[in-house]
């Protein structure tokens, strides 16, 4: 099997664009990712993207030229960028094309999402009485936890307080602005223990990355920054997911306990060896609990690595680098791409106010959705 | 509340002290609630479910949800919450109290309104009936 490179990298900014599409915040990445490639739009020989709110990836062809290539559109709820990621992985990896394109876009409504039952083999009456809420699960999923490993509020708000200050430093995030802890901790509360600034938004944005494999890459001239893994995995016995009416009394470990551990087994290397993470973050809570799920800290551990502010970007494992989730804003089909394009920025060097120090070699990324979707990615250079 | 309709057909037996009903998988003995209907129902047997349980997990819902949300109104933040009935299945559920809440209380099953039907949530297991 080849190795697969990431070649090309392209962002269109996250937050809110009147009067630009979806789809042409993802054809706005595009060009972005081939022309840092320098390659043109005919090289591509295949294509993976997904987009929830703004129609089929595929329609980007219209925009780009009709080369005829396949395109695969996914549908993998939050996850849908990691699976199209590593869908392309494979595609690559597996020798049948030596050049193509991740892409994801989305331009939500304002508020929380609401899904439908029937979307979810679920019936009416969940949805009716008001339990098939997303940020519901997040807080539950939460509340147990802090209970169970002493995790603090402070220590929830520490963590949406790092992410406004890294999006301050970020030009492709949303919110640009610190916000001090007190306003965060003193905010309304969304949904018990979280506050209105410990929640991301649905939002605006694309994301484009360009894959070949290394002879191609070679071909191109184009120092690479290695795919070591890409992989998905969809939810074990007993895990605890979103839109669950019910849960097992056998409780089991969550998908990203399994795609985390299938991403660094591939990839040969372990949490210890990572320089910089993206982590799913779409409320603080998130992003302390996926800091265990993939690896990096035993349960409750949180508590001291934010006092010692180890995932700061100066610290010892910089977590969402440009804000994750929470300054970011969440366009479902090109969140966790974006991740994967901070990593990139990052192993290049080119993260600017927020470049983590020390030239990082290995970076790692996890995107959670729903119902119980994890994927993972391992970056090295 | 016998005057209420139920908000579904299938979810809670229709006594002076209900019960959920779930169901049971036939060759794993495994409990979902509620009872999977279509095809999926023929792997499950329908199994009463314990009234009385242990608070797994809480939040307090505190804005208004989109539909398919059919709440009363105005809305008022209500609790939701996961219940572990012991040795058989752990389900959410709405909790008639929003504050007051600890993991590992024990809790009851109540019959409810909700607008012009009725629905379950959990009580407090020491709130007079």
């Amino acid at each position: 099997m080849t190795d697969v490179c990431i070649i090309g990298a392209g962002i269109h900014p996250f937050g809110r664009t009147e009067g630009r599409s979806g789809r042409d915040q993802g054809v706005f990445a595009v060009r972005q990712a081939l022309a840092d490639a320098g390659i043109e739009w005919p090289d591509i020989q295949f294509a993976y993207g997904g987009s929830s709110s703004s129609g089929a990836a595929d329609i980007i062809v219209n925009d780009l030229g009709l080369t005829g290539i396949p395109i695969v559109n996914v549908s993998n709820g939050c996850a849908t960028g990691g699976s199209s990621l590593a869908s392309a992985y494979s595609a690559i990896a597996s020798g049948e094309f030596d050049i193509g394109l991740a892409v994801g876009f989305d331009k939500h409504d304002r508020g929380a999402f609401n899904a439908s039952p029937a979307d979810y083999g679920l019936p009416e009456w969940y949805g009716e009485t008001g339990m098939m809420l997303t940020t519901q699960f997040f807080a539950l999923k939460l509340q147990r936890y802090m209970a169970l490993n002493g995790i603090s509020r402070r220590t929830l708000g520490l963590v949406a307080e790092k992410a406004f200050e890294n999006g301050a430093r970020c030009e492709h995030a949303w919110r640009r602005s610190p916000v001090d802890l007190d306003t965060i901790l003193n905010a309304p509360m969304v949904n018990d223990p979280l506050t209105k600034y410990m929640f991301c938004s649905p939002a605006e944005g694309g994301v484009a990355l360009i894959l070949a494999s290394e002879k191609k890459a070679r071909e191109l001239g184009i120092m690479p920054v290695r795919l070591k893994a890409a992989v998905m995995r969809t939810r074990p016995p007993g895990s605890f997911e979103v839109f669950a009416p019910s849960l097992d009394v056998q409780r089991g470990p969550s998908p990203t306990v399994v795609a985390s551990k299938a991403a660094f087994e591939k990839a040969g290397i372990g949490p210890e060896d990572v320089d910089v993470a993206q982590l799913q973050d779409t409320e603080s809570g998130a992003e302390i609990m996926h800091m265990s799920e993939n690896g990096f800290c035993a349960d409750g551990d949180q508590e001291q690595w934010f006092a010692e502010r180890r995932t700061h970007i100066t610290g010892a494992l910089p977590v969402n680098t440009d804000g994750g989730c929470l300054a970011c804003g969440e366009p479902i089909g090109a969140s966790g791409l974006r991740q994967v394009y901070e990593n990139v920025v990052q192993l290049r060097g080119r993260g600017g106010a927020r470049q983590v120090p020390g030239s990082p070699k290995v970076a790692y990324t996890h995107v959670y959705g729903a119902p119980g979707v994890s994927a993972c990615t391992v970056l090295t250079v | 509340m016998g005057t209420l309709s139920p908000i579904a057909p299938g979810l809670w037996t229709d006594e002076v002290e209900p019960q959920l009903i779930g169901g049971a998988h036939k060759d794993s003995g495994r409990i979902v609630f509620p009872m999977p209907d279509g095809d999926a129902a023929n792997a499950y047997d329908a199994v009463l479910l314990a009234r009385e349980g242990t608070l797994w997990s809480w939040t307090v819902q505190g804005f208004e949800p989109k539909a398919p949300y059919t709440g009363p109104k105005p809305f008022a933040p209500y609790g939701v919450g996961y219940v572990e009935l012991p040795g058989q299945v752990i389900v959410e559920t709405r909790l008639t109290v929003t504050s007051s809440l600890k993991i590992g209380m024990p809790m009851r099953l109540v019959i409810e309104p909700f607008g012009d039907r009725a629905t379950f949530a959990f009580a407090p297991a020491g709130d007079p009936a």
